[in-house]
């Protein structure tokens, strides 16, 4: 069995490691774990001018896929990271997916419906391919140390900083730092280490991940079965990845001997009836129990945790990865602005508070996944059992049928949003994420409104739908202009339509991408307000 | 008034989890109970009987898939 794109980096000795014990080297941000998390909050960082070290205790990538859909909200910051049409060529788009019960289908979703998107609702990568993509950007950047097998083995909090010891193969090195960001994945050392708990659910059911090297016709889609007349009684789960790679979950019993079940021999006449052939390789077999559970708090002082350490969720929706690359891009813009003194501290209980939102909500809707996969008692295997057969020719148990609720970005109920005070019939509310939108520059070519915004220097920036003279926006706000003799043009009226904005309308964006304050006739005064707000000035 | 079985709820998964919830923790047997007391309830909301009839006429239906597995997965 190959074991992937294995991408082998090397250790070094960093100038960090001379320096005496009693005096560690001080940064400004230590990033721990060069997951997708991890590298992607690093480029992050240092696009926006912020030095930081990034340490890994191992020294490969390329152990399995793992993660393999990646939404259209994580392609954006990608994009805006400067990998993401890296990704999208490598990657498998795909918008379509069918849900089975035994050989019928019983319905299909289009999770990007509609045109005038740069991105696709989704591709599918294998995760070794989305990490040296991004290891490739952090050597494109100055301003990134990335340390492998520099495994963080003690965390010393203190008032003005973080203290970490840090074990290399030459010996252990301490390193300080003002913040601490842990990206360590789901067995998290940090979080043991700071004392945090990790509650929730366990999972019983076993799920079997098998990637599989065929040559298939299927087409490019998510497919989900319930009972599937080639795994009677359980759930499966298709997927396509880049070089004829296959992703196929299978529902196991809670009682399936693990050791006994990875066996390539045990697992190949699974994979054959599914398949109906036995011309297939394996790339990749595992074997999962799921938990769903989460940190109480994610900022622990001058120790911030992101992705898997602060987080997990099942993986049916996509919700694990994608979450981590929201939280990276919640807490960079935050974190730099805390360093450089223009917020408080305090705007990281944002990060805290809008972040949390949304981990609950991701493993409130894997967890209802994952139940409907799995009843937990005769009367919910019964409910379920109503809903797939009404679900036939019902429109109402079709939708609660779950195999899955992909990921899409939370609508923060956040202290940095400004209510609106205007009366608005649909548009793009406080706290939700860009909505992209086909933009025409002044000679005509096409663009979008998220090249605008990455190209507007991911700093806070205005939308302004044109009517009249131009609001003059605060310092250090960027400007997008959007009307017939400015920039950039409207012209198919998606981008109006989708922000319910008649001329002289305005969106103030965070550096995020998230909308901080909308309104239909704006005011200096009240720009300014709601940037207050939304920066930690004025805490709601 | 006809049967509705167009998509009512703004989330059915809210409305799926909530009828699941509350047989949690319940004997089979209880379990049972709780349905038809349900059931019961609903159709005095509905107060049709023409609905009703075709409500039950739709939901038996169910009780002939093809698909429907021996045991649930449970």
């Amino acid at each position: 069995m190959s074991s992937g794109a294995v991408v082998q980096f090397g250790y070094s000795r960093h100038p960090d490691q001379e320096c005496p014990s009693a005096a560690p080297a001080h940064h400004a941000v230590v990033v721990v774990g060069a997951g997708p998390v991890g590298l992607s909050l690093a480029i992050d960082l240092a696009q926006r001018g912020q030095p930081v070290v990034l340490l890994d205790d191992a020294d490969r990538i390329g152990e399995g896929s793992r993660a393999i859909c990646f939404s259209k909200r994580s392609l954006e910051y990608w994009d805006r990271l400067g990998v993401g049409a890296r990704m999208v060529d490598k990657g498998v788009v795909w918008n379509i997916g069918r849900i089975y019960h035994g050989a019928d289908q019983l319905y299909q979703f289009d999770l990007l419906p509609e045109d005038g998107h740069k991105m696709p609702a989704f591709i599918n990568l294998q995760q070794y391919y989305a990490e040296a993509y991004l290891v490739d950007r952090v050597a494109e950047l100055p301003g990134i140390s990335l340390r492998w097998r520099n495994k963080v083995t003690a965390l010393e909090q203190r008032n003005d900083q973080v203290v970490l010891m840090v074990e290399t193969p030459e010996g252990p090195y301490r390193l300080a730092a003002a913040y601490v960001i842990a990206c360590d994945g789901a067995r998290s050392n940090l979080r043991q280490m700071v004392g945090a708990d990790f509650d929730g659910q366990v999972f019983e059911d076993q799920f079997l991940i098998a990637d599989v090297k065929m040559t298939a016709e299927f087409p490019t889609e998510r497919w989900f079965w319930f009972d599937p007349p080639f795994h009677a009684g359980r759930s499966a789960l298709l997927h396509r990845q880049p070089d004829d790679i296959w992703r196929i979950d299978l529902q196991l019993s809670p009682d399936a001997d693990p050791a006994v079940e990875r066996r390539p021999e045990n697992v190949r006449p699974r994979i054959a009836r599914m398949l109906g052939h036995d011309d297939f390789d394996f790339e990749w077999i595992s074997l999962y129990k799921f938990q769903c559970r989460r940190m109480k708090r994610f900022v622990h002082g001058r120790v911030v945790f992101a992705g898997d350490a602060a987080h997990q969720v099942s993986p049916f929706g996509a919700r694990g990865a994608n979450s981590g690359l929201e939280d990276a891009e919640n807490l960079s813009w935050k974190l730099v602005r805390v360093l450089d003194g223009s917020s408080p501290a305090s705007l990281l209980q944002s990060y805290d508070i809008e972040r949390s939102f949304a981990a609950d909500e991701n493993i409130r809707e894997s967890t209802r996944s994952t139940d409907f996969m799995a009843p937990s008692s005769p009367a919910e295997a019964r409910l379920r059992q109503a809903a797939l057969a009404l679900g036939r020719d019902t429109a109402f148990a079709k939708r609660m049928i779950n195999g899955g609720r992909l990921s899409v970005p939370s609508v923060y109920p956040s202290p940095l949003s400004t209510p609106d005070g205007d009366a608005w019939s649909g548009g793009v509310v406080p706290g939700a994420s860009l909505v992209d939108a086909p933009l025409a520059t002044r000679d005509g070519a096409a663009t979008y409104l998220s090249d605008a915004f990455a190209a507007a220097g991911k700093r806070f920036t205005l939308l302004q739908f044109a009517n009249g003279a131009a609001i003059e926006p605060p310092a250090d706000v960027a400007v997008i202009r959007i009307g017939e003799s400015e920039p950039l043009a409207d012209r198919a009226g998606l981008l109006a339509k989708r922000y319910d904005a008649a001329p002289g309308a305005a969106y103030l964006l965070r550096p995020d991408g998230y909308v901080a304050a909308r309104f239909k006739h704006p005011t200096r005064a009240a720009i300014d307000a709601a940037l207050a707000r939304a920066v930690g000035e004025v805490w709601s | 008034m006809t049967l509705s079985t167009a998509s009512n709820f703004a989330k059915p998964d809210d409305a799926f989890r909530l009828v699941v919830e509350a047989h949690r923790g319940l004997s089979d047997e209880t379990s049972a109970v709780l349905d038809a007391a349900l059931v019961l309830v609903l159709a005095n909301h509905i107060g049709d009987i023409d609905v009703l009839r075709e409500a039950i006429a739709v939901a038996k239906r169910a009780l002939t898939d093809p698909a429907a597995p021996a045991a649930g997965a449970a």
